[in-house]
């Protein structure tokens, strides 16, 4: 089944019912609860026990925003779909939300908002649903809205599923001419499904404060099991580091590098023996360039 | 919604050079309670534009707020209360939000404001 984003729109998408069976499983109520947290964990409020003005963008039935919630903080919603607004008034969610598109851009005041959440929804911006829609022009309306109404140093996390490299490093182009500065983290880059992606972006220039976290699971930690069953059939992304690591040396038992003296010593030997070696040169065992 | 997003919003109309505040035509809203916390409205209070806030609180009939407010009067568990149950216990169920430059009205229902732009809005 292709990803939701080529099925619909998402305000078709999500209707009464994808709404409904959206917010009932316990499976995805789990894993929103899980990106909401570490979302928030990216936002790296100041710890102080005062609660916070936030954001949740494409806060849907409200699944994300109960984590805001949960940490004492006030938050504003925006989604588009009717249907999942519905269902987080049923829900009785803490935060206000409206129905707006985040690609008109926010409409909020300049600096009234302490931080932002997104939760698997920026990527839709990079879909043309009507004609009139430019992908391009949307991402710069968000994101220069975004920037506008946050605080002075405040951050915007969003976890998004990008279909590929061409969309996320748009949505990145977009952010950074927006002025924002930041990167991505990526939790668990090895395993297909348990592998999220966050943009985390602060509001001003890049300083001590903007510095990223690592991702999880880049210290050769394991997730979780349920999250990794279907690793080996996937493909798995590959990390190329831009410095190939440097040819080692050869290591004996006794932890010696087999240097030159070593190399003649043992031509010797098999000269000794009546073995076919060749002469000695200046060329014998010369430490030849790590590519060959 | 609360008067708290009412104070944040404003009109996002292409062209519209002043879209703040929106004005608050209210036909049906309640209370809700909510636990005070100090902390909270003190941080939040230099952001408040408080004539707009004035403004709405009145046209949900909540006329118990200080015409000026300055950040001394923080101090004062009175006006904590009154400042809390304004901003954060009025809940407008339906009505509409109205651009002060256009005219154009954004629908409230069921406590949703749909700030959704036409095609030529934006």
């Amino acid at each position: 089944m292709p990803r939701p984003e080529l099925q619909a729109p998402p305000e078709i998408f999500y209707n009464d019912s994808e709404a409904r069976k959206y917010t009932t499983s316990s499976r995805i109520i789990e894993i929103q609860a899980r990106i909401s947290e570490r979302a928030l964990e990216l936002l790296n409020l100041p710890n102080d026990g005062v609660p916070k003005l936030l954001l949740d963008i494409g806060c849907g039935s409200g699944l994300s925003g109960e984590t805001l919630s949960e940490n004492g903080h006030h938050w504003i919603g925006y989604d588009i779909s009717q249907s999942m607004l519905d269902i987080a008034v049923e829900r009785e969610v803490e935060g206000d939300v409206l129905l707006g598109d985040m690609g008109q851009g926010l409409g909020l005041r300049p600096g009234v908002v302490d931080g932002a959440i997104s939760i698997s929804a920026v990527q839709w911006l990079c879909y043309a649903d009507k004609s009139s829609h430019e992908p391009r022009m949307r991402l710069k309306a968000f994101f220069g809205s975004l920037y506008r109404c946050l605080a002075r140093g405040a951050r915007a996390v969003l976890q998004l599923y990008a279909e590929n490299m061409n969309q996320s490093e748009m949505i990145m182009t977009y952010a950074m001419r927006a002025g924002f500065s930041g990167g991505v983290v990526v939790d668990w880059p090895h395993s297909s499904k348990a592998r999220k992606e966050y943009l985390v972006l602060t509001c001003g220039p890049a300083s001590l404060q903007t510095a990223l976290p690592k991702g999880k699971g880049e210290d050769g930690e394991m997730c979780s099991d349920e999250d990794d069953s279907d690793d080996d059939e996937n493909q798995t992304v590959g990390v190329y580091e831009r410095n190939r690591p440097r040819k080692k040396l050869k290591v004996n038992k006794k932890g010696k590098s087999k240097g030159k003296q070593w190399v003649l010593k043992k031509k010797e030997q098999m000269r000794r023996k009546g073995n076919d070696v060749p002469p000695d040169s200046k060329y014998t065992a010369r430490k030849r360039k790590a590519y060959f | 919604m609360r008067l708290l997003t009412h104070n944040m919003l404003s009109c996002n109309i292409k062209g519209v050079t002043n879209g703040f505040p929106l004005k608050l035509e209210a036909d049906k809203w309640v209370t809700k309670e909510v636990d005070l916390n100090a902390d909270f409205l003190r941080g939040i209070f230099p952001k408040i534009e408080w004539s707009a806030l004035l403004a709405a609180a009145r046209a949900l009939g909540f006329a118990e707020l200080p015409e000026q407010a300055d950040a001394s009067m923080l101090s004062s568990d009175d006006f904590l209360r009154r400042f809390h149950h304004a901003l954060l216990e009025l809940h407008v169920e339906e009505g509409a939000l109205v651009c002060p430059e256009t005219g154009r009205k954004f629908p409230i229902n069921k406590g949703i404001p749909n700030m959704l732009l036409h095609e030529d809005e934006v």
